[in-house]
């Protein structure tokens, strides 16, 4: 099975020396400990507690925007305090506040919660810990990683701030509107600070993506073939290459937009007459960021995605208590959906003036990339069918997010057949789809993998009850405010308005709007019931076990609260896949991974019955890599 | 102080919150319970994802059922019929993937939840089950796809030679038409750096073209024939939308866009199918584009052919309306000029516009 990457290490014990080497080093001050630190499970620590604290801010700017739009008769001077000038002398949002308050909460989602809050928290925690590592590649680089992020988010919080707003031209940004700041007040300052923030986000994207890369492929411990690993670190191993192959291309869109803001090149930039003046730039392309943009953003729907989708593979899993079904096809799918990600990115622009040949290609790709898509929720279903299932809070999640994906992705059908794309573009139909498809079912994710690996973060058990209130409360809230959104774009509502009373064709469905702003506040105060237990079981949970939830994979056997180098003793080797759950014949119904196939004649197969005799090849250790 | 009352009584709810939460937690405490593994309420949540998926998708085909006229626009093009044919074929197909896979999936939760006495069933792959469901839903895909290709190269056809040319003109936040006058039925070159304040479309007077060309803030357009729009953006993208067309399509500062069609109803037919006698077309934008726009809006009128002929010779040529521009036009054109947008030339005479110079060609 997993002949091929095995080879036979003579450097004998070289992972005895590396514990005894990080033995010394557990005692640091507070500032290499906690702020710092090159240990992988505090760099994912600092990275989770930022991503919380950017989700409650961009949830709360959804909520703003939401009471415009589902009670646009409502005084909101109460917000004064808080927004200041945003709130006209009537008691209104600022038109031109509400479209950054749209922007902000879009990039903040997108990029600070679900591309550094939940791959670079589960990434960095799981990675080490999955494969038996006792650490990242570098840790200085993760640092890093985690400081670059940090800064970038200084300066987006800052932006926030700024008397002009913040960014207001939408999360993609399309220029002319991004590059002038005579065409709306955020694509002054708050677009210089929107891209420089993003710049610094790129970079420490790229970092963690490099170490997460060479991690994966050079540290696994012994008997850790590609084959053995768990879908978690495949999905994260997939999701850091699409990174790394993506966002460069954002970041130099982003370059060459700074550039057409501040040195007066015209690489975006053609024909314009604006604020009474016709611009000098001409041959520019408003198209070529478009096709730039996207390249990053459609790949980076998929960054978003697939550590969600990996994680639940594994807590579904472990819950149903059985194998996951069909675990090569899981991995052939992610594989043929990274590949699929990078070409499909103009299905975002059938109806912007690109060649409509490019649109009939770019159809037919949009629409083959829903096969793998399919198989995974077919394999999801299956791994339920006669299994055992346990309703943790982090398996509702879990549950949650194969609902979403199926709610959402299926709409994705719509949206990718250019034709019927021209009603339904940019309207609340697309909002509606990406939400649950990319949104809410990353969130649940995260979520679900928050509630899973608490006890190995911090020691301690969240509690249930409240983690369950937190979960109903959500995916009922989740479901009310986004497909209620379907109807209105079928209507043909168009996004990003501040009010529609100007049209007659889109008088309608004030109750609607307001059933969905009405769900969303609900939804957000539920967010606070997950804070409380969050914070509250870090210090005052339940004492955890090292094995709570009686899991395969080897992060559950270090001890419960796992310290620089994960384990005291030597890294345990590797013997079986990760999902041996309720096999027959065994006396349990899970076998963890590092449990010999020689310890188990009980349940082993014909085949592994042949794998004791390599197992046993004494003092010669089968090393998959070398440190 | 009404906030201050309010701020108490938030404290308030959420201390009683807190106590419940520490009761019931020091409660299970000392009922020594175990706190993780199977829960005591794993059965509820089992039932509660069928209490969900009845109501879910009760909800849905009730309002989908009852509201349907309120969430479906009328039609009125020809390729708007088929692209909304194509859309109900895939709202089949997508409702039945749908409905079918939500209830298995949610009675295998009720069916398959945690029982002591039960062992999950060790089944780690099917090659025949994997291959089915891979090739059924590419099957079904493949269909969609090509009645959605030969869709879309339809309408993204180049648009017939006597189709009816207007071109739409965006700004932030108004849209502007402009049509070819009826005298040379084209449209004038046009150039960015030639727009001011009046000459809002930047019309090119060295053009002949140019001169009979007329502005209108409505769009007016004829039903039953083929209509090819011709949109530009003068600051930053906008995108034009005619929902009961079916219509959309960016506007590119620097690079011209179109998009053909053909209306099937009159504002006065669609007002009668409606029963509703203030019924009107409407245009909007839909690509963001600054603090207006959501109020950049366009009426639109859909006249009978012979109607909109009358109405397209009603309208004032745009240098007539602006007969100060005459001086752009090349001292050798202006004749020609004049009589192409309908301007009495004594007049010109009179007030010195043409006059001596047009004396001095000769």
């Amino acid at each position: 099975m997993a002949t091929t990457d095995i080879h036979v290490n003579t450097a004998t014990h070289a992972h005895d020396d590396h514990s005894h080497e990080h033995g010394h080093e557990h005692h640091g001050n507070f500032w290499t400990n906690y702020i710092f630190s090159e240990d992988h499970k505090v760099i994912a620590k600092q990275f989770l507690i930022t991503g919380i604290f950017w989700a409650l801010i961009g949830g709360t700017l959804s909520v703003i925007f939401r009471l415009q739009l589902g009670f646009p008769d409502m005084n909101l001077e109460w917000l004064r305090p808080v927004l200041g000038g945003w709130i006209t002398p009537e008691g209104k949002l600022d038109p031109e506040f509400y479209l950054a308050l749209v922007t902000m909460h879009g990039t903040i989602m997108v990029f600070f919660v679900l591309t550094a809050g939940l791959s670079g928290t589960f990434s960095n925690f799981l990675i080490p810990l999955q494969i038996g590592a006792r650490d990242m590649a570098s840790g200085f680089m993760n640092m890093l990683s985690y400081w670059f992020f940090f800064v970038s988010s200084v300066i987006m919080f800052v932006s926030l701030f700024l008397q002009d707003g913040p960014a207001g031209g939408g999360w993609t940004i399309y220029p002319p509107l991004s590059a002038l700041p005579q065409a709306i007040k955020g694509s002054g300052l708050g677009m210089t600070l929107w891209l420089v923030s993003m710049a610094l986000f790129i970079a420490s994207s790229l970092l963690g993506g490099i170490n997460y890369i060479s991690t994966i492929i050079n540290m696994r411990t012994k008997g850790m073939s590609f084959t053995r690993m768990p879908l978690t670190v495949w999905a994260f191993f997939f999701t850091a290459i699409i990174g790394l192959l993506s966002f460069p291309v954002l970041f130099s869109a982003a370059l060459l937009l700074i550039f057409d803001r501040s040195f007066g090149t015209s690489f975006f930039l053609s024909d314009i007459y604006i604020g009474g003046e016709a611009l000098p730039n001409v041959g520019g392309s408003p198209i070529l960021f478009q096709h730039l943009f996207w390249f990053l953003g459609h790949p980076e729907v998929y960054i978003v995605l697939l550590p969600a989708l990996g994680l639940s593979s594994e807590i579904i899993a472990t819950n149903a208590r059985k194998p996951i079904f069909g675990y090569k096809a899981m991995i052939g799918s992610m594989l043929f959906i990274g590949i699929l990600s990078f070409i499909v990115w103009a299905h975002h622009m059938f109806v912007t003036g690109m060649n409509p040949f490019l649109g009939s290609v770019f159809m037919l790709l949009t629409l083959i990339i829903a096969v793998p898509s399919a198989v995974k929720i077919f394999n999801y279903v299956t791994t339920l069918w006669q299994g055992n299932i346990k309703f943790t809070p982090a398996m509702l999640f879990s549950i949650g997010l194969v609902s979403f994906f199926l709610t959402g992705g299926i709409t994705g059908i719509f949206l990718g057949n250019s034709a019927i794309d021209i009603q339904l573009h940019d309207t609340y139909f697309v909002v509606a789809h990406f939400h649950l498809v990319m949104g809410s079912a990353s969130f649940f994710g995260m979520m679900a993998g928050v509630y899973h690996w608490f006890p190995k973060m911090f020691g301690r058990m969240m509690d249930n009850r409240l983690g369950y209130i937190h979960f109903w409360l959500t995916f009922v809230g989740v479901y009310l405010v986004f497909f209620p959104m379907h109807y209105i774009g079928i209507a043909g509502f168009p996004r990003r308005y501040y009010s529609w009373t100007n049209f007659e064709t889109f008088s309608g469905f004030a109750d609607l709007n307001m059933l969905v702003s009405g769900a969303a506040v609900i939804t957000l105060t539920a967010q606070l019931i997950f804070i409380f237990n969050f914070f509250y079981s870090m210090w005052r949970g339940r004492v955890a076990t090292a094995n709570p939830w009686k899991s395969n994979t080897l992060e559950w056997t270090t001890p419960v609260n796992p310290g620089h180098g994960n384990w005291p003793g030597e890294i345990p080797s590797v013997y079986r896949w990760p999902y041996d759950y309720s096999k027959p014949g065994a006396k349990e119904d899970y076998i963890p991974q590092h449990i010999p196939y020689s310890e188990t004649p009980e349940s082993n197969l014909p085949h592994e019955n042949e794998l004791i005799k390599l197992e046993s090849s004494g003092n010669d250790p089968i090393v998959v890599a070398k440190h | 102080m009404m906030s201050l009352i309010i701020g108490i009584g938030a404290v308030l709810v959420l201390t009683i919150f807190y106590l419940i939460f520490k009761v019931g937690k020091l409660v299970s405490i000392a009922k020594g319970k175990q706190a993780y593994d199977v829960s005591k309420s794993n059965g509820i949540h089992a039932t509660l994802f069928i209490v969900f998926l009845i109501a879910g998708l009760g909800l849905f085909f009730w309002y989908s059922w009852t509201y349907f006229d309120k969430y479906t626009l009328p039609v009125a093009s020809e390729h708007g019929a088929v692209t909304d044919t194509l859309f109900w074929i895939s709202m089949v197909v997508v409702v039945a993937a749908f409905v079918i896979i939500s209830i298995i999936m949610f009675m295998f939760l009720y069916q398959y939840q945690y029982r002591e006495d039960r062992k999950a069933k060790f089944y780690p792959d099917n090659h025949y089950l994997e291959l089915a469901w891979t090739v059924i839903p590419a099957i079904v895909l493949a269909v969609l796809i090509f009645t959605g290709l030969s869709a879309w190269q339809d309408i993204t056809a180049p648009a017939s030679k006597d189709a009816e040319v207007v071109e739409l003109v965006a700004q932030q936040f108004a849209w502007t038409a402009r049509y070819p006058g009826v005298k040379d039925e084209a449209l004038g070159n046009y150039n960015f750096q030639l727009i001011d304040p009046i000459n809002e479309f930047g019309l090119d007077l060295t053009d002949k073209n140019a001169f009979d060309d007329f502005k209108s803030l409505e769009l007016h357009i004829p039903a039953g024939k083929e209509i090819l729009l011709k949109i530009r953006a003068k600051d930053v993208l906008h995108s034009v939308f005619l929902p009961h067309f079916r219509v959309k399509m960016d506007a590119v500062p620097g690079m011209p866009t179109q998009f053909k069609f053909t209306a099937t109803h009159t504002t006065k037919q669609m007002r009668e199918k409606l029963g509703n006698p203030n019924f009107n077309y409407e245009m909007a934008c839909t690509e963001i584009c600054g603090r207006g726009h959501f109020s950049m809006k366009m009426p639109v009128v859909v006249h009978s052919p012979e109607e909109f002929e009358e109405w397209k010779k009603a309208q004032e040529a745009w240098l007539k309306q602006n007969p100060s521009y005459l001086e752009k036009v090349p001292a050798g054109l202006r004749e020609a000029a004049m009589i192409s947008a309908g301007i009495p030339l004594e007049n010109a005479i009179a007030s010195g516009v043409v006059g001596s110079q047009s004396v001095s060609v000769k």
